[in-house]
């Protein structure tokens, strides 16, 4: 019988770039960027690392294919560097290839690193086109928003919410994260907004205006990780440790059965149920301190409130409104601006977000620093809603 | 004993724009003053993913029998004629695409018929002839124009875009065949050269007193004598023709009573092309009486004239909308820059986003062709799921059986919208892009472009009917690629 990961593999160091449009770097220097202060953090040098996984998502405009562009830029002793690519999931993809690595007792030290290069299109958002031969030929004309938009028109219709409170709701969603981030340095959008500015925003896909939608942005970020009892040998203190690591994958029901009504992530319910088993949290409400979630969009972050069991199911838009997920809240969420305000480089997003819970669980997140932190949860999602990838981790305090 | 060969069901299909003619004159005025005697009524406007093949398709659902598996309903046909001066296709035979997103068999004989704009009664007395000869049992003749011309030019205001269809048969006939007769006259009224975009016309004069007033007549009357009828037992005269009262004056010559001239829908549609003589039949059916006699005739390098006498059978065999349905359906337009932005008269800025590449991998397309163009799915012979595309396995959690799935057709059925929005980033020829989750009540649901439709009118819930569109065009390769979309059923 599987036994989980929970608390065997510690987190050693993380490093993270600035997030932005950073028209002074390409993904080669990000990358050192990141490394550098995952590595300085752990302790470690370069020699130490045994094995790589790497994440990235759009090779034509970035690093391109395979292991070697992380290998080259850090100068990586030879060793096993392995590309992973699960959507805008595949930072937390990276994640889990190294700390199941060391789990495994095949290594002892292993590397983590995300890294997306994307203010080189020449165009805002997130590059087009649908992949492979044939969905060109029948999928439907839309972009990101205009996909995970198709949450709003059905939340509404399934919960009786009108299309001011729920335009609302999502408005709040986005000024708490813009809050977040003015106080985080190394966020790509460092201004406040109101809820007026977000109501009156251009429309980019119908419910969703320009504030609803993440930045989109250049960045890296990296976890070194290791055993606890390396990690205690090495004389770390405060060791934070990984309690769960679930991946959820749509298998076409929501796509092409009609039992899913459009107006949550199939996946994460089933991703968030694992990981709390996984790292033995009975009542999520009351025992996660904080989280990090997928909010490329602010309807994304609203019905995932309800996904991952925090909100009852139909009420997250209450909870938004009440404060619930503000920083002062009872469970504060993008606390560090989000993918909203942080930034959203694809590959680095899910390492990103686990950087985060990382620095707040150690007491280490500055001005937005929380007050005792024992459990931080991440949902890094990839795709769309009617098709995706969804992970769902939790770290927290070794032992805890 | 001659055997009756006739129709035995008939449909048409319009656009829902309707450009109003004083719009485009409002916008060419400043350079051509006189174009103003054209700001009367308005004229149909193709989408910007419609041409000649998908009206023709939708002409075709239109005439054919209503039923929720076409393919099984529409096995019957075993021949099909596609006539238009407007193909998109120059070497692949378009009839072939009409055919496929009809889901009609492969097992048939599929023409295209062009070269002039008397192609669509060409079509019809090919058809006829077919099931006369008995090549074919039930012959469907399709026909569909969206003519190009250079902004401002007269024919841009006297055009519309529309099709018509028709299935010859020998059984249930509602309108019999009595004859045909056909002139062949190279004469030059207009024409278009190989690789040339738009038509080069002579003068109108001359075109009406050596052209129309001449070889039209000697068309029909020879037609009458050859029938044996007379012109005077005509009760509907159709002659698609752009010259004021001239149908009226040849009607007069052939002995044919000027009130029998059927109205050439100029006001509301513009002409056809090589549609337009079988839209003006198709409404001329949709009105006729049993007993009643029709005489169709279509000018162009000469003239074919056909005469029907209808039947008894008339009452059933009425189109599902018909002229009359689709000329309600109907949306005002009144911006011109869109109209040439839909015919790629003006070069607008599309952004970044625009330059993806569309090259189609055609030995997918045809491993997948029913799929893409016959919107065939599959339905669990295990479980009944059907489900969109087909696959090996089964979507039903349930079930999941292997190998089990028999094609299933969406096209006909009835949608519902789940889930949708309005996209303003993504590029799209008719910004914001809607699209949706479609559910279909028998099961099975795809995320679908949305079609003909304005912003603030689509909701969860609103009901769609399925429509062969184009799905984008790869301009590089002068390609274009088709799919369906869903289309607001009101």
């Amino acid at each position: 019988m599987a036994s989980g990961i929970r608390d065997k593999v510690a987190i050693l160091g993380m490093g993270c770039s600035k997030f932005g449009e950073r028209w002074d770097m390409g993904a080669e220097e990000l990358m050192v960027e990141a490394y550098l202060e995952a590595a300085k953090d752990a302790g470690v040098d370069t020699s130490q690392i045994q094995a790589a996984w790497f994440s990235t998502h759009i090779d034509e405009i970035g690093v391109g294919k395979g292991g070697t562009p992380l290998s080259v830029a850090l100068r990586l002793p030879n060793v096993a560097v392995t590309r992973v690519e699960n959507f805008c999931a595949g930072g937390s993809e990276a994640f889990r290839g190294a700390v199941y690595a060391v789990a495994s007792g095949a290594y002892d030290i292993a590397l983590a690193l995300g890294v997306e290069k994307l203010k080189d299109t020449g165009y805002g958002g997130l590059p087009t086109g649908q992949p492979g031969t044939l969905l060109p030929q029948w999928g439907a004309n839309g972009s990101a928003p205009g996909n995970f938009a198709q949450l709003a028109s059905a939340y509404r219709a399934k919960h009786g919410v009108s299309k001011q409170d729920l335009k609302r709701a999502i408005a709040h969603v986005s000024v708490k994260s813009h809050a977040n981030g003015t106080k985080n340095p190394k966020a790509h959008l460092q201004k406040a907004i109101t809820e007026e500015m977000a109501l009156n925003a251009p429309m980019i896909a119908e419910p969703l205006g320009l504030f609803d939608c993440c930045g989109v942005s250049d960045g890296a970020a990296a976890a070194i990780v290791t055993t606890p009892e390396i990690a205690k040998a090495m004389g770390k203190k405060d060791i934070i440790t990984v309690k769960a690591l679930q991946l959820a994958l749509s298998n076409g029901l929501e796509s092409m059965h009609n039992s899913w009504d459009g107006s949550y992530f199939h996946t994460a319910r089933i991703a968030s149920k694992k990981a709390y088993d996984e790292a033995g949290i009975k009542n999520p409400r009351d025992e996660v301190s904080m989280m990090e979630v997928h909010d490329c969009f602010s309807i994304t972050e609203l019905v995932t409130m309800e996904d991952l069991f925090i909100s009852r199911e139909g009420e997250a838009w209450k909870d938004v409104m009440d404060g619930f997920y503000d920083a002062d809240g009872k469970v504060p969420c993008q606390i560090d601006g989000g993918l909203k305000c942080f930034g959203h480089p694809i590959g680095a997003s899910g390492l990103r977000m686990l950087y985060e819970m990382y620095l707040q669980l150690q007491g280490r997140a500055g001005a937005r620093q929380l007050k005792n932190p024992r459990i931080g949860l991440t949902h890094n999602l990839g795709g769309a809603p009617s098709m995706n990838v969804c992970s769902v981790a939790i770290i927290g305090a070794h032992g805890a | 004993m001659t055997q009756t060969v006739g129709i035995t069901a008939f449909g048409a299909y319009l656009p829902r724009l309707r450009l109003q003619r004083k719009a485009m004159a409002a916008a060419n005025a400043w350079a051509n003053p006189s174009i103003v005697a054209q700001s009367k009524g308005e004229r149909t406007m193709a989408n910007w993913d419609e041409d000649a093949v998908t009206m023709a398709v939708e002409a075709a659902r239109d005439a054919l029998p209503q039923s929720a598996d076409p393919i099984k309903s529409r096995a019957f046909v075993d021949a099909l004629y596609f006539a238009s001066t407007t193909m998109p296709f120059a070497d692949r035979q378009n009839a072939g695409i009409v055919a496929s997103a009809l889901t009609l068999s492969e097992d048939i004989h599929t023409a295209d018929i062009t070269g002039s704009q008397r192609a669509g009664v060409s079509a019809l007395i090919a058809g006829a002839e077919a099931v006369k000869s008995g090549s074919a049992k039930a012959a469907l003749v399709a026909s569909g124009d969206r003519r190009k011309t250079r902004a401002g030019a007269v024919q841009e205001f006297q055009y519309g875009d529309g099709a018509a269809a028709f299935v010859f048969g020998s059984e249930n006939v509602a309108a019999k065949l009595i004859g045909t007769n056909s002139v062949s006259v190279d004469f030059i009224d207009h024409f278009r050269g190989e690789s040339e975009e738009f038509d080069y016309n002579w003068e109108e004069r001359w075109i009406r007193d050596e052209g129309f007033t001449k070889i039209a007549p000697k068309a029909i009357k020879g037609l009458l004598n050859k029938t044996g009828i007379a012109g005077s037992a005509i009760d509907h005269f159709i002659l698609p023709c752009l010259f004021a009262r001239i149908d009226q004056q040849i009607a007069k010559m052939c002995d044919i009573d000027p009130s029998k001239v059927r109205d050439n829908l100029g006001a509301t549609v513009g002409e056809c092309g090589t549609a337009h003589a079988l839209l003006m039949l198709a409404q001329a059916l949709e009105d006729a009486k049993p007993g009643q006699k029709i005489l169709v005739a279509s000018f162009g390098q000469g003239c074919d004239a056909a005469l029907f006498e209808v039947t008894s059978a008339i009452d059933k065999v009425r189109p599902h909308r018909g002229v009359k349905g689709w000329l309600a359906r109907r949306k005002e337009e009144t911006n011109y820059i869109k109209w040439l932005a839909f015919n790629g008269l003006i070069e607008l800025e599309k952004g970044m986003r625009a330059e993806k590449d569309n090259k189609t991998a055609l030995s997918v397309t045809y491993r997948k062709r029913d799929m893409l163009f016959g919107l065939v799915g599959g339905k669990c012979e295990k479980c009944g799921t059907a489900q969109f595309p087909r696959t090996r396995i089964c979507v039903n959690p349930n079930c999941r059986a292997v190998d089990e799935q028999t094609p299933f057709s969406f096209a006909e059925l009835p949608g519902k919208i789940l889930s949708w929005s309005a996209d303003y980033l993504t590029y799209s020829q008719d910004p914001p892009s809607h699209y949706g989750m479609v559910t279909f009540e028998e099961g099975g649901r795809f995320l679908s472009d949305i079609t003909d439709v304005d912003v603030g009118t689509v909701d969860t819930g609103t009901k769609v009917r399925m429509a062969f569109r184009i799905k984008d065009f790869d301009d590089r390769r002068g390609f274009r690629r088709y799919f369906w979309k869903a289309v607001p059923a009101s």
